[in-house]
């Protein structure tokens, strides 16, 4: 509308700033604040520097695979292969370590590297099969990682009889799993470059601007020139690596290699974007809001395991919350197009 | 109608009108839609809602379709006081509005979509078969030549509003709304829907019909109330009133002209498609030129094929067999982005659909096609400040309203929504421009604002090709036109020869026979 300037102020609803701040900053602010409040409420561990800085490391793994998944999200699909992209990354990553630390028991760091880039290959080979599928055939997001679910699942238990893989030098797990540098997890510095990398990628470049536009009209962004299969592959390309990051670094905590590994994360991962405003229909999310949005779900196990909540009924509260978020999400959207219309 | 200019209400006849609105005030947080608003509407007449966009027409239309519940003021229904609570219990009393955004379902058929939330049922299952008698009765008395099995999503748009419309016909009527209705619809369905219209009034049903043509103003408006900002300005005879005098109540300012003098100066060829056959076939050995300095129509009904000539030099259409030389060079079937890169540029005609990502900012439309130019970006990273000042002086340079180029493009107005697709050719080098339906759906004040941004574009020595199915458009603007029919060019005219009737002449020229 033309007029911003408001005659009739006053007698404005008092219910509005609620409202406002609702869709301002979205549901996350409020379910962080319940959470916390909860959780200290019911456990006397929960709110101490420790826990806090334990909570920061188990989250980072699924932060770094929302940040992917955020890019699915944002060209308007989603990617349901990020759990078998872990488990693939995990027994490839392994398996090449070992078996070539088994040849070359001196050569340790070139073991790790070699075992690395297996596992970053092998998972990313998985997004760009995605990538392909819904980019140059149009499979629908869906059942392309659906599909590619299945298949990656199944290579992983066939490479490994189904039983972890040992074998892997101590040093990768000392490292990337335990190791720590001026009292901070390796881990969380690695998700710490992702997540500048990713604030660079969709704030400071080309692609990144693209993946919001090829997500919020897909026709337009043809019209205005955009290469939009490119745009569409590279968003299953990243988000399968990064996936692999977090598979590699999951490997190193766990020192096997697992194909039984990740199969909550299509779930968590979507759940953390939602939660943290990524809009389901593309074009709309922050980062900075998905890394919360990830950290809030790693604040909610935590806090469950802290107050002995049982591991069963928890899936069934990430669930849950998930179904609430995109309920909120729907509100929220309700609430815009009023303020709009 | 029987009485003089009645600036305000008029005195009331014998008996009450068939809906009044009474002080309505709508208020949206940050907005108020609607202040104070007064209208009323006889039976039997055709009340046209006259506003720039954003002047507050759909806020109204939309409460008294039962969307939305007014923050104050009465609304009286027959002469009672009546508060619609939703659409549902509005269609109920016979308020039906066709609105511009379709509410059809596109895997459905016809008379499913017909009869969708009233189906026909016996003994708790649909009689398919009474469904689908009385969705051919109303095809019929309507005179739609549509099936009525046959699936939407299969129609065109023309098609699909025209279920639309039968939608609002298949039950008793006292109040139809139409927003905007012709504007997808060809010059033959037009009359046809003037002739339900004609219909409808005799039946004593009260029409609200919004529309920005002048011309369908003259055809069959009774009276017309003026909104601006919200605010009723005022209600006038649409047979005394000049249209002068309504653009002025409109904007509130004086309207000399809408449609700028043009000085062409055409030069050297810059377009030119021979024998072009498009792959969908709605092409067929199409050739024009086009030349630097110089504006060029391309008529033509809905359907001729006309958008999709410029589509095909696009390289969006896929081109079958023809050549297109753009600049001298043999441009046949380059993509968009190298099309873009040789300076040419599409302006798509529908902006929500195809032509701005409605939900991100005002900047990021703008310099989306422009964003690997060395201006905008480096060799990795974009320049954001360059970025952000270029949207800044665009959104000057087109008088945006709002100037806030953060918002995203949703929460503009039409008109300034589609200021921010014309901004996009200008965030680069552009020599040739292609205007598809530049101006359906934008108010007149921006419409002027429009036709001098082309006139600018021509005189600086662009070319322009001008696709429109507003006919006043194609006569006052181009210095040649060329119109299509079905897929196959029917004529060139030029200079003294483009006049209405020689134009309209070839839009249906062999239909008769």
């Amino acid at each position: 509308m033309a007029v911003e300037t408001e005659q009739g102020k006053k007698p404005a609803p008092r219910r509005n700033w609620l409202q406002i701040a609702f869709v301002r900053l979205g549901v996350l602010p409020f379910l962080l604040l319940i959470a916390v409040v909860v959780f200290t409420a019911m456990s006397d561990n929960f709110l101490t520097g420790r826990n806090i800085m334990n909570v920061l490391r188990q989250s980072t793994y699924l932060t770094m695979v929302a940040m992917g998944q955020m890019l699915a999200l944002l060209t308007g699909g989603f990617d349901l292969s990020v759990g078998t992209i872990i488990a693939l990354t995990s027994v490839v990553g392994a398996t090449a370590m070992a078996s070539m630390y088994a040849a070359y028991p001196d050569a340790a760091a070139l073991c790790i590297v070699v075992g690395i880039l297996a596992g970053l290959a092998a998972g990313s080979a998985v997004g760009a099969v995605n990538g392909i599928g819904v980019a140059l055939f149009n499979v629908s997001p869906f059942m392309m990682t659906l599909g590619m679910a299945s298949v990656g699942f199944g290579i992983a238990l066939y490479m490994t009889g189904g039983v972890p893989v040992y074998g892997m030098p101590d040093a990768f797990g000392d490292i990337f799993g335990f190791g720590q540098f001026f009292g901070i997890p390796t881990p969380i510095y690695a998700t710490l470059i992702l997540i500048l990398g990713m604030f660079v990628l969709l704030n400071w470049t080309r692609l990144g601007r693209y993946f919001y536009a090829v997500g919020g009209n897909i026709k337009a962004s043809a019209l205005s020139g955009i290469n939009t299969r490119l745009s569409l592959f590279m968003a299953y390309l990243l988000c399968g690596a990064m996936a692999a990051v977090s598979g590699l670094l999951l490997t190193a905590r766990l020192e096997t290699g697992e194909a039984n590994i990740g199969a909550s994360m299509p779930l968590e991962a979507i759940a953390a974007c939602v939660i943290g405003g990524v809009s389901l229909r593309g074009g709309i999310g922050r980062v900075g809001n998905v890394v919360l949005g990830a950290i809030f779900i790693g604040l909610i196990q935590n806090g469950m395991n802290l107050a002995r909540i049982e591991s069963y009924l928890q899936t069934v509260v990430i669930g849950v919350l998930l179904i609430l978020a995109v309920i909120a999400d729907q509100l929220r959207q309700r609430y815009i197009a009023r303020l709009q219309d | 109608m029987a009485e003089g200019t009645t600036e305000r209400g008029g005195s009331a006849a014998s008996a009450p009108p068939l809906l009044r609105l009474d002080g309505i005030t709508k208020r949206f947080p940050g907005v108020l839609a609607l202040d104070a608003v007064d209208f009323d509407l006889r039976a039997g007449e055709v009340h046209v809602l006259f506003g720039e966009n954003g002047a507050g027409k759909s806020t109204m239309i939309t409460t008294i379709a039962g969307a939305h519940r007014p923050d104050g003021g009465h609304i009286y229904f027959r002469g009672e006081p009546t508060e619609l609570h939703s659409v549902h219990h509005a269609r109920s009393l016979g308020i039906s509005a066709v609105f511009q955004e379709f509410s059809l379902v596109p895997s459905l058929t016809v008379e499913q979509n017909l009869f969708l939330g009233e189906e026909i049922t016996r003994g708790g299952f649909l009689d398919k078969r009474a469904l689908h008698r009385r969705a051919e009765e109303i095809l019929a008395e309507l005179g739609f030549p549509l099936k009525a099995t046959q699936r939407v999503a299969h129609l065109s748009r023309a098609e699909q509003q025209m279920v639309e419309i039968a939608k609002a016909f298949r039950s008793d009527l006292s109040v139809l709304i139409l927003d905007e209705p012709t504007s997808s619809l060809t010059e033959r369905e037009t009359d046809r829907l003037f002739a339900l219209i004609e219909q409808a009034k005799q039946n004593g049903v009260g029409i609200i019909y919004i529309t920005h043509r002048m011309s369908e103003i003259r055809r069959i408006a009774d009276r017309i109330t003026v909104l601006r900002d919200g605010r009723y300005v005022a209600t006038v005879d649409a047979e005394s009133v000049t249209e002068n005098r309504l653009l002025e109540l409109m904007t509130g300012r004086q309207i000399d002209q809408v449609f700028p003098a043009i000085k062409f100066a055409p030069g050297e060829t810059m377009l030119d498609v021979q024998n072009l056959t498009t792959g969908d076939g709605t092409v067929s050995d199409v050739s024009i030129t086009v030349r630097a300095g110089e504006i060029v129509g391309l008529a033509g009904l809905v359907g001729s094929g006309k958008s999709e000539v410029a589509r095909a030099c696009f390289g969006v259409t896929p081109v079958e067999s023809g050549r297109v030389v753009y600049d001298g060079d043999d441009c046949t079937g380059l993509s968009a982005r190298r099309m873009l890169d040789r300076g040419f540029f599409y302006v798509p005609p529908d902006r929500r659909d195809e032509g701005l990502v409605m939900i991100r900012s005002v900047r990021e439309n703008m310099t989306l096609p422009s964003l690997h130019l060395p201006h905008l970006s480096g060799r990795l990273f974009l320049r954001r400040r360059a970025e952000a000042d270029l949207a800044k002086q665009l959104a000057k340079r087109l008088n945006l309203q709002p100037p806030s180029t953060e918002r995203a493009v949703d929460h503009f107005s039409g008109g300034n929504q589609q200021k921010v697709l014309l901004a996009k050719s200008l965030a680069r080098e552009v020599s040739f421009f292609v205007f598809d339906e530049p101006t359906v759906g934008v108010d007149v004040g921006t419409r002027v604002a429009i036709y001098e941004f082309i006139r600018d574009l021509c005189e600086a020595g662009a070319g322009v090709l001008l696709i429109s199915s507003d006919l006043p458009e194609i006569l006052h603007l181009t210095n040649r036109v060329y119109v299509m029919y079905r897929g196959e060019m029917r004529a060139e005219l030029t200079g003294p020869e483009i006049t209405e009737a020689n134009v309209l002449g070839h839009f249906f020229e062999r239909e008769a026979a």
